[in-house]
């Protein structure tokens, strides 16, 4: 029983991970942007441009080679989603923090405008592939970002557990430790809190409000692109097909609340959240009930939610500004 | 001193371009500043359909007609549309008026739908449907405001965040439907159909099955538009948003205004769901709302949370979406290019909010004394 | 540093040729009333302004101030009233805050900078501590090290003391002093003597925005920087009546209040309004003269303490408009009516019907005025108790009117409940509307355009329109008269005036003292939540209110208080 469960465990937890890194990318990025003020709601949209982009590229350079050269063949659809959700990003940027408009209706917005771009874009590559069936792939470029460790397949169940990952599962831990660090330790991560907590104060210790927040949302918007590129390169296989990247994008929002806004939390809460999307398969729950199953997740950040507003632990609570742009009213 | 900065130097330190709030626009100018954004963004949408359809831009254009009002039936189901988006734009404006972020309303609407396709396959033919259609629409409604209630409460006592509550709830709801659905429907399919919710059906008024659903939304809209601007609670609502140390001034409990206005966002939301199952779908999947539920609260803002303005501005955005939709068939593209095309109109209404509100002033340098 | 000239000069002069000199080495106190310009002429040294005319020099050299990073280059720092730091910080990560020295950033080698800081000068503080635990004088503690840590050799304090206890107040003095034989300059805003006299080398006296004198502090007198401060008394041209028939309408006793920080805004306050008569309150601002009036409108939350209303009853008829039938019979019982011509009123024997009748035909008279108590009821319930209460507040467009809605929606504020119809009333309030801009020429497009865009004399016209347009027994006004111009001013006065003639009980909060005494009857003077004293204003000088006002002097008035 006991030898049973373990070996279940061991089948379910790297499913877990590879669900959970799209949102573990997405949760930094958002956190990342919100500890600045900015609730960036089209963090679904951006992630949705990333994988769009990532794949555009991927595609382009696989059509036009004969034999990919791994260097270019990671780098391509790397920098191309980069500089996709990097776009997507400055639009929510200058419409909020320039032009400071309503954040809600912003972020929607490009979520609306992003969701449309992907399934756009991804459509129109299906017709190019010529392909009779509603998906495109971009398998060369896939195998190389599915690389396993080499030393993996060697190591047995161990070696499953912790080395069986592209390298992007392994990034996305990276960035989320570096993030952590970073907000927590050091005089940037000072400043940016700063100015998502008080924007008035930081700005009278002489702390560029515009720029931070800038450069908050561009590199969380960034980090959350690479969470679309994950889940197509890596997680689906290179495989595009339209609205495939579904709900991961407000999962992913959720999990920022769950994470109480600390992302060394958020790598738990995403593979738990993960876990929770592909438990179904793994245990014998009657077919009705997954959709109980997969409301948890929800329902669990409700209850994080409340009980961070009940509790009035001002660390917990979210960013003081959340949600509202800035403006020095005097001079 | 180690810094000694001149003068000259500091003066050239000084910003540009100083901003500052506006009070109020003359309504000439605001029309004629929202009708460049939306030109503008007109001519970039027009450019990129031109770019990918590769064809004469008035043939696009005509299929933008065609596909919205081509034919009586297309334009039938063109008003139903603006209806149901205008309905769910009705739900959240009470609520933003008061400064309550819901952007709840696709789960509250889903919260409706789901009570009433399950009223009408546990009592559909077990009561008589003179008796089952009053049921669906009491139950409907409560099931759309008990979904505002819950977060409401919470902001009231311990003032948790709003945005966050009610957008976790509509993926609750979500999930909801999808039991639902796989309880009623054993075969695992994504929709219930009208084959399962066979009772209940609102009546069509001379043969037409939208026409009902149309009147009961124009109505509502005359209702809520004298709701928001001639009745009491209309009153607080507003005193409530625009200052609370108002509202304590004057006496206004405001606790009861969040969770009253927010029932009725929740209820209108659940009207909504019923319109969509009862009234004409007659089916129901996790979808069936369509996102008009954040679709909705662009909507709102950019009427100014006026009820009225949001009639062309529905149509507007229904017009895109159609006429777009139209244009994927004719030209062979895919129907998200309306997705694209709506964004980049809202981005450039969004955009366009900022010249109504802050004044730039362009610092003149001969204006400028010279301190000597 | 030698020097500092700056002038200014545009429609509202808040700074007129002032020239100031600081001296490293010892502690500067400026001293003036509100609105003196104090404080707007350290924002020009500090870099939060700059000036339109005049010149900066630090060490004799000319220095160009734009902002607060400006300022800490020529190693100046200000501490605000208002502190400016991040609540779930710790106060050492608030006091590195925006720093960017170039080196590497380590929390607990600035927490070791701060503990060296604070033994140097003598403060008590925990690096460790987050902001949002700490009490004021602690906040405030933070906010002078991050000025120190910046390696400031002048220090700005703005009332420093106004949030203090006197322990406090003499732990931060401590420190000053520290900080000057250190070779530092202080310069402290204030207005309270005592501690001018106690902690400053020199005093620079500042009234309506021009310097009069700098003098040494050993030099002057608690008398001679009165008159200084306060200036000549001018005669204002305002008709002052006799009050006539004064009686107590509102009664406040022991009450206090403390605010969310556990400050006490409040102290046992006590004082008795009269039908009649205008009741001025003179006080520095921020010394509790909003929350008096707050909580006397039912917006407050009191510790302690009665509010007591006497509704106007004396010799006015019983209705059953207020009072059930039994009611009515217990109070006969108690004796508290009689009739017309001064019998008392039995009820014995005689019927319902007849008693009845009495009533309903005014036969039947109070002995004398109702008492409420009207603590802890909201604004709401004290309307509904027939209380007439009107309150002109001191933020005029974030609390009396909203400022996007139109003069007839703001008549509304007051009114909107009226009637049972679900619909609210416009038309009466658009006629009020209209009475109030033609009968106090409120300068205005029409009754619809927003209040926002109306002046701010227009602006106080509508409010106080509204306010005295429901008859009230009670009206409180709070600085009703700031930022207006003389015409304007002298409309409200006129209002006031005419309030009091009608029997209104008057309370005026004020901060001009030739105005308090011009326009009052009696002046209460508060300060730090306590009041200091009760005068006749016909009598009583701008000295003895000034030194009140800064908490030295009571003058105990024997009140003819009806119980």
């Amino acid at each position: 029983m006991t030898m049973g469960f373990l070996n279940w465990l061991l089948l379910f937890i790297p499913r877990a991970i590879m669900q959970g890194t799209p949102l573990l990318f997405g949760a930094t990025g958002e956190i990342i942007t919100e500890k600045t003020g900015n609730l960036n709601l089209g963090i679904p949209g951006i992630m949705y441009v990333g994988a769009i982009s990532g794949m555009t590229g991927a595609f382009f350079y696989e059509n036009s080679v004969v034999a990919v050269n791994p260097v270019l063949g990671i780098l391509i659809p790397l920098v191309s989603c980069l500089a996709g959700s990097l776009f997507a990003s400055l639009i929510y940027c200058f419409l909020t923090v320039t032009l400071r408009a309503n954040q809600n209706v912003t972020g929607l917005a490009l979520t609306t405008f992003g969701v449309g771009l992907g399934n756009f874009l991804g459509g129109s590559l299906i017709k190019i592939s010529g392909s009779a069936v509603p998906y495109f792939s971009v398998s060369d470029v896939s195998r190389l970002f599915r690389a396993k460790l080499p030393f993996a397949s060697s190591l047995g169940q161990i070696g499953n557990l912790f080395f069986s990952y592209g390298f992007l599962v392994y990034l996305a831990v990276i960035i989320a430790v570096v993030a952590s660090v970073v907000l927590k330790r050091t005089r940037v991560g000072l400043q940016l809190r700063a100015v998502g907590e008080n924007p008035a104060t930081a700005d009278a210790a002489g702390i560029n409000v515009t720029k931070y927040k800038y450069f908050a949302t561009c590199i969380g918007g960034m980090i959350a692109g690479l969470g679309g590129l994950y889940f197509t390169v890596d997680y689906s296989g290179g495989i595009w097909s339209n609205d495939g990247f579904g709900d991961r994008g407000w999962l992913a929002l959720a999990i920022v609340i769950f994470s109480v806004w600390r992302p060394a939390l958020s790598i738990f809460g995403s593979y738990l959240f993960g876990g929770l999307l592909v438990l179904y398969n793994r245990i014998n729950v009657p077919m009705q009930m997954i959709p109980v199953v997969q409301m948890l997740p929800y329902i669990v950040t409700v209850i994080v939610l409340v009980s961070i507003s009940a509790m009035k632990k001002k660390e917990n609570l979210p960013p003081a500004s959340l949600g509202l742009s800035y403006f020095r009213e005097d001079r | 001193m180690s810094k000694q900065p001149n003068n000259s130097t500091a003066r050239e330190r000084e910003p540009l371009v100083v901003l500052s709030k506006r009070d109020t626009v003359p309504l000439g100018r605001a029309i004629l500043v929202r009708a460049a954004a939306i030109a503008i963004a007109v001519i970039i949408c027009g450019l990129l359909t031109l770019l990918v359809t590769k064809n004469n831009p008035v043939k696009v254009f005509a299929a933008f007609f065609y596909g919205t009002f081509g034919t009586s039936q297309l334009a039938w189901v063109t008003i139903h549309n603006v209806a149901l988006l205008l309905c769910v734009s009705l739900a959240v404006t009470p609520a933003f008026r008061m400064r309550f972020w819901n952007i709840g309303a696709e789960g509250q609407a889903l919260a409706g739908c789901f009570t009433c396709a399950a009223l009408m396959f546990y009592l559909g033919g077990k009561i008589p449907d003179a008796l089952l259609v009053p049921v669906l629409v009491i139950s409907s409604i409560a099931a759309g405001a008990v979904w505002g209630l819950i977060p409401a409460v919470f902001k009231a006592v311990w003032n948790t965040n709003e945005t966050l509550f009610t957008l976790m709830m509509n993926y609750i709801a979500i999930q909801m439907v999808e039991f639902f659905l796989k309880v009623a429907d054993k075969s695992g399919s994504n929709t219930v159909g009208p084959d399962l919710l066979s009772h209940g059906w609102f009546p069509e008024l001379f043969g037409n099955k939208y026409l009902l659903n149309i009147i009961i939304v124009f109505v509502l809209t005359a209702l809520i538009y004298v709701y928001l601007y001639y009745t009491k609670h209309g009153y607080e609502i507003s005193v409530v948003g625009e200052s609370e140390n108002t509202a304590r001034y004057i006496g206004i409990n405001v606790k009861n205004v969040i969770i009253r206005t927010m029932i009725l966002s929740g209820a209108i939301c659940g009207l909504c769901g019923l319109l969509l199952v009862a009234g004409s779908s007659h089916s129901i999947d996790s979808n069936l709302v369509k996102g008009r539920g954040f679709t909705a609260i662009m909507v709102s803002w950019i009427s100014k949370f006026n009820p009225i303005i949001m009639v062309p501005v529905s149509l507007l955005i229904v017009f895109l979406e159609r006429g777009a939709g139209q244009v994927t068939v004719s030209f062979g593209l895919n129907s998200s290019f309306s997705e694209i095309l709506t964004g980049i109109i809202l981005f450039f209404i969004i955009g366009c909010e900022f010249f109504l509100n802050y004044r730039l002033r362009f610092r003149s340098r001969e204006g400028k004394k010279e301190g000597k | 540093m030698r020097n500092i000239t700056k002038k200014f000069g545009e429609k509202v002069v808040a700074n007129k040729n002032v020239n100031l000199d600081v001296k490293y080495g010892e502690i500067l106190a400026l001293l003036g009333e509100n609105g003196s310009g104090k404080t707007t002429l350290m924002n020009m040294l500090s870099g939060i302004y700059h000036p339109d005319e005049g010149e900066i020099f630090v060490n004799g050299e000319h220095a160009t101030i734009n902002s607060p990073n400006d300022a800490f280059g020529y190693k100046i720092g200000m501490i605000h009233q208002h502190f400016k730091l991040v609540d779930i910080f710790t106060a050492a990560e608030n006091i590195v805050l925006g720093i960017n020295d170039g080196e590497k950033y380590d929390i607990k080698d600035a927490a070791a900078k701060v503990s060296v800081i604070s033994e140097k000068y003598g403060f008590d503080i925990k690096p460790a501590k987050k902001i949002y635990n700490m009490s004021v004088s602690e906040k405030q503690t933070v906010e002078i090290i991050k000025v120190l840590y910046r390696g400031a050799d002048i220090l700005i304090l703005d009332e420093p003391t106004a949030v203090l206890t006197p322990q406090e107040t003499e732990k931060l003095f401590a420190v000053l002093r520290r900080m000057r034989d250190d070779g530092k300059s202080v310069i402290i805003i204030t207005h309270k003597l005592n501690e001018v006299l106690e902690v400053s080398d020199r005093v620079a006296i500042l009234r309506k925005g021009e310097h009069i004198a700098t003098v040494n502090t050993s030099d002057a007198t608690e008398a001679s920087l009165t008159e200084m401060m306060v200036g000549k008394k001018v005669t204002l041209n305002i008709d002052r009546s006799e009050p006539v028939n004064v009686t107590p309408r509102l009664v406040v006793r022991n009450i206090s209040e403390t605010n969310q920080d556990g400050v006490r805004i409040l102290k046992d306050v006590s004082f008795t309004a009269n039908a009649g008569e205008i009741l001025g309150i003179a006080g520095i601002a921020g010394s509790g003269q909003r929350e008096l009036l707050e909580s006397i409108a039912g917006l407050g939350r009191l510790n302690s303490g009665e509010i007591i209303y006497h509704r106007p009853k004396k010799d006015l008829p019983v209705s059953f408009f207020h009072k059930t039938y039994a009611q009515v019979v217990r109070m006969a019982k108690e004796g508290k009516f009689h009739y017309e011509d001064g019998t008392p009123v039995n009820f014995d024997g005689m019927s319902r019907v007849r008693i009845r009748k009495l009533v309903n035909d005014g036969k039947i008279l109070f002995n004398e005025d109702e008492i409420m108590n009207l603590r802890d009821h909201t604004p709401l319930e004290i309307r509904e108790l027939g209380v007439r209460l009107s309150f002109v507040p001191e933020d005029r467009l974030g609390m009396g009117l909203v400022g996007s809605m139109d003069l007839t929606d703001n008549m509304m504020l007051r009114s909107y409940r009226h009637g049972k119809w679900v619909f609210v009333d416009r038309d009466n309030p658009k006629q009020l509307a209209e009475k109030i801009v033609s009968d106090l020429d409120v300068v205005t497009p029409g009754v619809g355009t927003p209040v926002r865009r109306l002046s701010g004399g227009n602006v106080q016209k509508v409010l106080v329109g509204r306010e005295i347009s429901a008859a009230p027994k009670v009206l409180m006004a709070a600085y009703p008269v700031r930022g207006l111009d003389i015409n304007s001013s002298y409309t409200i006065y006129n209002l006031l005036n005419r309030q009091k003639e009608i029997g209104t009980a008057v309370i005026f909060v004020g901060e001009d003292l030739d105005v308090l005494l011009g326009l009052c009857d009696r002046i209460m003077v508060i300060s730090s939540g306590e009041i200091t004293g009760i005068v006749d204003a016909r009598t009583a000088t701008k000295e003895e209110i000034g030194l009140m006002m800064t908490g030295r002097k009571r003058v105990v008035e024997n009140e003819q208080t009806t119980e």
